[in-house]
């Protein structure tokens, strides 16, 4: 009986200071987009060091950073920067900005079906598309047939990404249907001749990726690495992971540490995101 | 022998234990235990309606504030101010306060200026970045908004201006739950009066329960199958524009509301009885005139109940829409698509900044629901109620 109320208090014990950082352990918190990545990173690292433990979640930008406001996480994932109110609340909450760092870059692509003959657009054509100021495809250069719009769930760090710079802050229309994810969004561009949507290059293959010019006269780019880090194509981005400053130490350092070396950097590669040139490393 | 205990006869003691209870503990242990969970049922009903109400008061007092451009003060004047306009100034609470050190203000400070300076250029001059846009007359009212060509109604809650028009949302939800309705009561209450009435008794027992099982489906399933299979299916078939509409969600949304409708209505004529039917075939009516002409008409309050607690059901259902139609346009047309208000709070609560305005607008939307499937649901329930007493002759 002594030796079972023992080993309950121990499992106890154990339950209550295993919430957030111990030694060893390091739990994860944030982007959708960058959720594939943080777990093949986690995958590969606990692999080499059988003595840490990462837990990854998704559950968007906005959530990582609310966990790490509340001190339930050690890392947050996001797929945009930061807004001053989030870091508000974090200096809040430990009197401290959260550290920034960049750990991989990702182009969005523009899709259509396979079926649409179109092939380019310049950025403030996608934009025109997006906020309804173009409705048809014979406006672009491509069949007369009404264009139909699938965008993501306001509470996706792409949705944002893309409003302030694609669209340039303006309004998505009122008619462009939101789906639960960029899997999604290729599912019913797919079956949708006449649709349009954007996403993660993660997620390209077996989509249809438009060319994007920067404007009028330029070449249309596509959404390739070499393009991507040379910073040709014109829709790309950052992605960051965020940690309070208090606990970048120890085991939590030498995986961010790790993150952007080489080895992590290859992770980046096998996902389908561009790993960072050498020189954005810091 | 002892003499069945009444209610007139039964002795009551402390805490309702009486001899019976005394020679059989752990019966009255269980009974007990029993009603305390009951009683935790309409507690937890509770807490939960004063949690949602809570977080959704400030918008109900207008204490929420969004407007893009706020004032600024210097950081250098930290030391001028009062321990109570920089409270005031970084929404800090009087604890927080305490706990600072100079360092920590002055930052905050500087963040107050950095979200200034964030303020893309196109906004500066924006007439709608100075305003609240959490005010009841913009949340209810079509806005000339800057960039539009005429007043309309808007939900785009995340952006520089945020826009939280509450219109395209609740005629989402209407058109959703008005075409799933009108689609799954005919056909539900068909089926009762059919199962009920006409069917032979080998046939009813297949259709019963395999109607009834239709509600084990998991809406998710439902909503899947609508997202991959319905909707190119009865595009093809009604042609129309737009693949994923409220039509989709509205017939898929059906399924979920068939076999609620379905059971309680079958309940419902069941519960006619048997003498009106007998005496109606014996008048020399027939078997159909019977049920539609004399049962039906007896059995209208329980159908009309059961059609309440379809609305309730249909208007808090979540997966189906929000896998089928999400797009926040204010149109009538079925087939046009629809965002209801459940698909707006499953969606967006996760990236809602917690204790913001968009967060306290979907806690807002969250309490209208949950009043209206409430009062869908009590004047179901008190309808059946009526209904029953009167068949059975009781007042």
């Amino acid at each position: 009986m002594k030796n079972i109320i023992q080993k309950l208090s121990v499992a106890l014990f154990t339950v209550g200071i295993a919430a957030p950082a111990i030694a060893g352990s390091i739990t994860v918190k944030g982007s959708d987009t960058l959720v594939i990545l943080a777990q093949k990173w986690a995958e590969v690292y606990m692999g080499a060091h059988a003595d840490v433990k990462i837990q990854v979640t998704g559950g968007g930008t906005g959530t990582g950073f609310a966990a790490l406001q509340n001190q339930t996480t050690d890392l947050c994932d996001a797929s945009r920067k930061a807004k001053a109110a989030e870091i508000a609340n974090c200096i809040k909450a430990f009197n401290k900005r959260p550290t920034e760092y960049k750990v991989a870059l990702d182009g969005l692509s523009v899709y259509v079906s396979a079926d649409n003959p179109l092939k380019e657009l310049t950025v403030a054509q996608v934009g025109d598309i997006f906020t309804g100021r173009l409705t048809n495809w014979k406006q672009v250069g491509g069949a007369d047939a009404p264009i139909t719009l699938y965008s993501r769930e306001n509470s996706s760090g792409t949705y944002e990404f893309f409003k302030e710079n694609v669209l340039k802050g303006a309004d998505f229309a009122a008619s462009a249907q939101t789906m639960p994810g960029t899997a999604a969004i290729l599912q019913a561009v797919a079956k949708d001749k006449n649709g349009i949507g954007y996403g993660g290059a993660a997620y390209g293959a077996g989509a249809k990726h438009l060319g994007i010019k920067r404007d009028d006269s330029s070449p249309a780019i596509d959404p390739t690495e070499e393009n991507v880090i040379a910073g040709k194509y014109p829709i790309w981005r950052y992605l960051f992971i965020y940690v309070n400053p208090a606990l970048d130490k120890g085991e939590v350092a030498a995986y961010l540490n790790w993150i952007r070396s080489d080895d992590g950097q290859k992770v980046v590669k096998d996902v389908g995101y561009f790993p960072l040139p050498k020189n954005l490393r810091e | 022998m002892q003499a069945p205990t009444t209610k007139e006869n039964r002795p009551h003691g402390w805490l309702g234990i009486h001899r019976g209870h005394r020679a059989r503990p752990l019966e009255w242990c269980a009974e007990k235990f029993i009603f305390l969970v009951s009683l935790s049922a309409i507690a937890v009903v509770l807490l939960i309606f004063v949690f949602v109400a809570r977080e959704a008061l400030p918008v109900f007092f207008g204490q929420t504030n969004t407007a893009l451009i706020q004032p600024v003060i210097p950081p250098g004047q930290l030391d001028k101010l009062s321990p109570a306009q920089i409270q005031e100034y970084l929404a800090l609470t009087p604890k927080q306060f305490a706990a600072m050190d100079k360092e920590t203000l002055r930052t905050l400070m500087d963040v107050k200026v950095e979200a200034a300076n964030e303020v893309p250029a196109q906004f500066r001059d924006d007439p709608d970045a100075k305003r609240n846009t959490t005010e009841w007359n913009l949340m209810v009212q079509p806005h000339q908004w800057h960039g539009y060509a005429k007043p309309e109604y808007i939900w785009q809650p995340v952006g520089e201006i945020k826009k939280f028009n509450l219109v395209p949302l609740l005629i989402g939800t209407l058109k959703v739950t008005l075409i799933g309705l009108l689609f799954a009561v005919p056909l539900a209450v068909g089926a009762a009066i059919y199962v009920s009435q006409l069917a032979r008794p080998r046939v009813r027992e297949v259709i019963k329960p395999v109607i009834e099982m239709l509600s084990g489906i998991p809406s998710v399933v439902v909503g899947f199958f609508a997202l991959l299979a319905m909707a190119t299916f009865l595009q093809n078939l009604c042609g129309y524009q737009t693949r994923l509409n409220a039509f989709v969600a509205g017939l898929a949304l059906g399924f979920a509301v068939i076999p609620v409708v379905f059971s309680i209505a079958e309940d419902a004529l069941t519960s006619v009885p048997r003498a009106y039917t007998q005496a109606a075939l014996a008048l020399g009516a027939s078997r159909w005139q019977t049920a539609w002409q004399i049962v039906l008409p007896a059995a209208l309050p329980g159908v009309f109940a059961a059609t309440v607690l379809g609305f309730g059901r249909a208007i808090g259902e979540t997966m189906i829409v929000l896998m089928v139609c999400s797009a926040s346009v204010v149109s009538w047309n079925v087939f046009d698509s629809a965002r209801s208000i459940t698909t707006t709070i499953a969606a967006e609560m996760a990236e809602a900044v917690s204790g913001g305005p968009h967060y306290r607008i979907l806690f807002m939307l969250g309490a209208l629901l949950f009043a209206a499937t409430f009062v869908s649901n009590m004047v179901g329930e008190y309808v059946i109620h009526r209904f029953k007493h009167k068949l059975e002759g009781k007042r």
